[in-house]
């Protein structure tokens, strides 16, 4: 039996279907388009809302496998990862594409040895070469200064991890239909030598900055710890997050699940607002899918203005006060407006 | 305790210059460094040999010039280290360079933990660490944040993921991943600086580690790099350079402006 069909690697939590799994869709839906194959959806856990399938199908799948036992709730590596590979040795995937999150970039790379595969980390392109029907594999290398294509020609599945949020979802599409496979796996290829205790969830004010919509980011342009506190009030304001540079983490302005870049989380939100950012071709690695990118930095020069839909060259302690003085203002219009309004 | 640090020599990519022509990196004057991640291992490492005695060994893939890194990871407190280099080895990509640190690594003896960092900062795959693990078939954990115990025959952790923290424990011997919250890392010493310079060079080859020929270098690796090139970023937007208290005003009305053209506000 050959190699055929693309493969997403979709992801849960507590049986919903998370965001990812609908961006990986859409990025294999274009290769499958392109080799004239099945795409197929896998996902494991102990229970599979009923929802999220639904929303699969209609995101984009031709096919959904889905393996479901208590062994599979929360991620853990062998479980995951034998699951899985009996799974693509059953029926044999030519290309397998999962996040770059802390689960696909687990499970990635031990399945890869395990089936003898190739694997490309943190994709930002995934094209079909024409002649070959090749995976052409995009993606960023030496801090973001280069960008290498690379290729598997000989080993199969084709394996990529892409960025999460780095690109948007298909429309849900009602009309599709997909067949839903349910697989069981053998109780020892389920075993875990890492056991599961507890699990501590993040606290902190505005959220898990990859699912923000509006992201408010401050670098070391702040000078010191208590000026940052406007990054934080602006995005208060905005209903938005808060990001922060390497350094500005560094410098412990902000912390870690904060940091935005290479070396930090890349984000896609709606509106970018970069300020103080001088913009390392780091940071901007992590920037670029914004929708819409705002920079503030007193440098005309700063490279953040070459990536920037509207950019203000300037000092920000004086801009953002002004900023944010407006917008509290037009916030209390519309506040007004809208009680009139009822 | 037995830990075995498996490092990479990187160049120092935070202030790289690329050549326009040419899109590669000028190289003259950028000084090979210990990736910087993998500092973090070495020191939690060393911190653990220091709680729990026993050994610590570091472990790299490159050419003869990385001996600089294992004497500065011993410099940092590690016991001795060995390098794998080789003309056979050059090339490898993640798959042929975790076959070949696993091999290195069934070689130097029982051990308890292998201690990774994250990832290289110049490669930045983070796969070489599990790939390890799944060469060795031991059981493996990624983005560590704390080591909170080490008990006989298993180690309870924290894993960092995207909306909190899991706390773990892992049966050793196992392959743990860390990330930079772990630790602040110790500068050498100079009396470790001393050590490592007297130090006898340990150089490891193919027929070293049993390695298999076909596994090896540019030649082993499932992946190739066809092309190299420079990233494109440039969007062409609006820029305001506002001179005066009046101006800046100006700038920032047509901010929000631009934030309700966007519907943002």
């Amino acid at each position: 039996m050959s190699y055929k069909d693309v493969w997403i690697l979709g992801e849960q939590e507590e049986g919903q279907v998370k965001l990812v799994s609908y961006e990986l869709l859409k990025r294999g839906r274009a290769l499958a388009d392109k080799l004239g194959v099945d795409l197929i959806a896998i996902i494991l856990g102990k229970k599979i809302g009923k929802n999220g399938i639904r929303e699969l199908i209609y995101r984009g799948a031709d096919k959904i496998i889905i393996v479901e036992d208590p062994a599979l709730e929360f991620f853990l590596p062998e479980p995951y990862v034998n699951t899985i590979e009996d799974l693509v040795n059953k029926y044999k995937p030519e290309i397998f594409i999962a996040s770059a999150t802390t689960t696909g970039r687990t499970v990635a790379p031990a399945l890869a040895i395990k089936c003898n595969a190739g694997l490309t980390a943190d994709c930002t392109g995934l094209d079909i070469e024409d002649r070959t029907g090749n995976l052409i594999q995009t993606r960023p290398a030496i801090g973001g200064n280069i960008l290498a294509t690379i290729k598997t020609p000989n080993h199969r599945p084709q394996m990529a991890t892409v960025r999460p949020h780095s690109n948007k979802p298909l429309e849900s599409d009602s009309l599709r239909t997909a067949e839903v496979i349910y697989e069981t796996v053998d109780p020892v290829r389920l075993k875990s030598r890492v056991k599961r205790l507890e699990f501590k969830k993040n606290e902190e004010e505005g959220g898990n900055i990859q699912d923000a919509e509006i992201i408010i980011a401050g670098g070391k342009g702040f000078k010191k710890d208590d000026n940052f506190k406007m990054v934080h009030d602006i995005a208060a304001i905005l209903n938005g997050a808060v990001g922060a540079t390497r350094d500005a983490v560094d410098l412990g302005w902000a912390t870690y699940p904060h940091q935005i870049g290479l070396s930090g989380k890349t984000v896609s939100p709606k509106l970018y607002i970069a300020a103080g950012i001088s913009g390392s071709v780091q940071h901007l690695a992590g920037i670029k899918t914004s929708e819409t990118i705002i920079a503030i930095n007193n440098d005309p020069e700063a490279q953040i203005f070459h990536v920037a839909d509207f950019g203000i060259v300037g000092d920000l302690f004086e801009i953002l006060p002004l900023f944010k003085q407006k917008l509290q203002a037009l916030k209390k219009g519309q506040e007004t407006e809208e009680i009139q309004g009822a | 305790m037995k830990v075995i640090v498996p490092i990479k020599q990187v160049p120092e990519t935070s202030n790289v210059k690329m050549d326009p022509v040419t899109g590669t990196m000028v190289r003259d004057g950028v000084e090979p460094i210990i990736n910087p991640l993998d500092l973090y291992a070495i020191e939690e490492g060393v911190r653990l040999k220091e709680q729990n005695d026993g050994e610590i060994l570091a472990l790299s893939m490159g050419p003869p010039k990385a001996m600089t890194a294992i004497k500065e990871a011993i410099a940092m407190g590690c016991d001795d280290g060995i390098l794998l280099s080789n003309k056979a080895f050059a090339g490898a990509d993640t798959w042929a360079t975790s076959y070949v640190l696993s091999q290195a690594i069934k070689k130097m003896g029982e051990f308890d933990l292998v201690l990774c960092g994250e990832r290289a900062t110049d490669g930045d795959t983070g796969q070489v660490g599990p790939g390890i693990a799944a060469w060795l078939d031991i059981p493996f954990s990624t983005y560590i944040s704390k080591i909170i115990e080490v008990k006989k025959k298993s180690i309870v952790i924290e894993r960092m993921v995207e909306t909190g923290y899991e706390i773990l424990e892992i049966e050793t011997p196992c392959l743990l991943t860390v990330v930079k919250e772990i630790n602040y890392p110790r500068l050498p010493s100079l009396r470790g600086k001393q050590r490592a310079r007297k130090m006898e060079n340990q150089t490891w080859g193919p027929v070293d580690v049993d390695a298999k020929p076909e596994n090896l270098g540019l030649k082993g690796s499932p992946t190739q790099v066809v092309k190299i090139s420079k990233p494109q970023v440039t969007r062409n937007g609006q820029l305001l350079k506002p001179h005066d208290e009046k101006e800046i005003e100006g700038a920032v009305d047509r901010l929000i402006d631009f934030l309700k053209e966007k519907e943002i506000v």
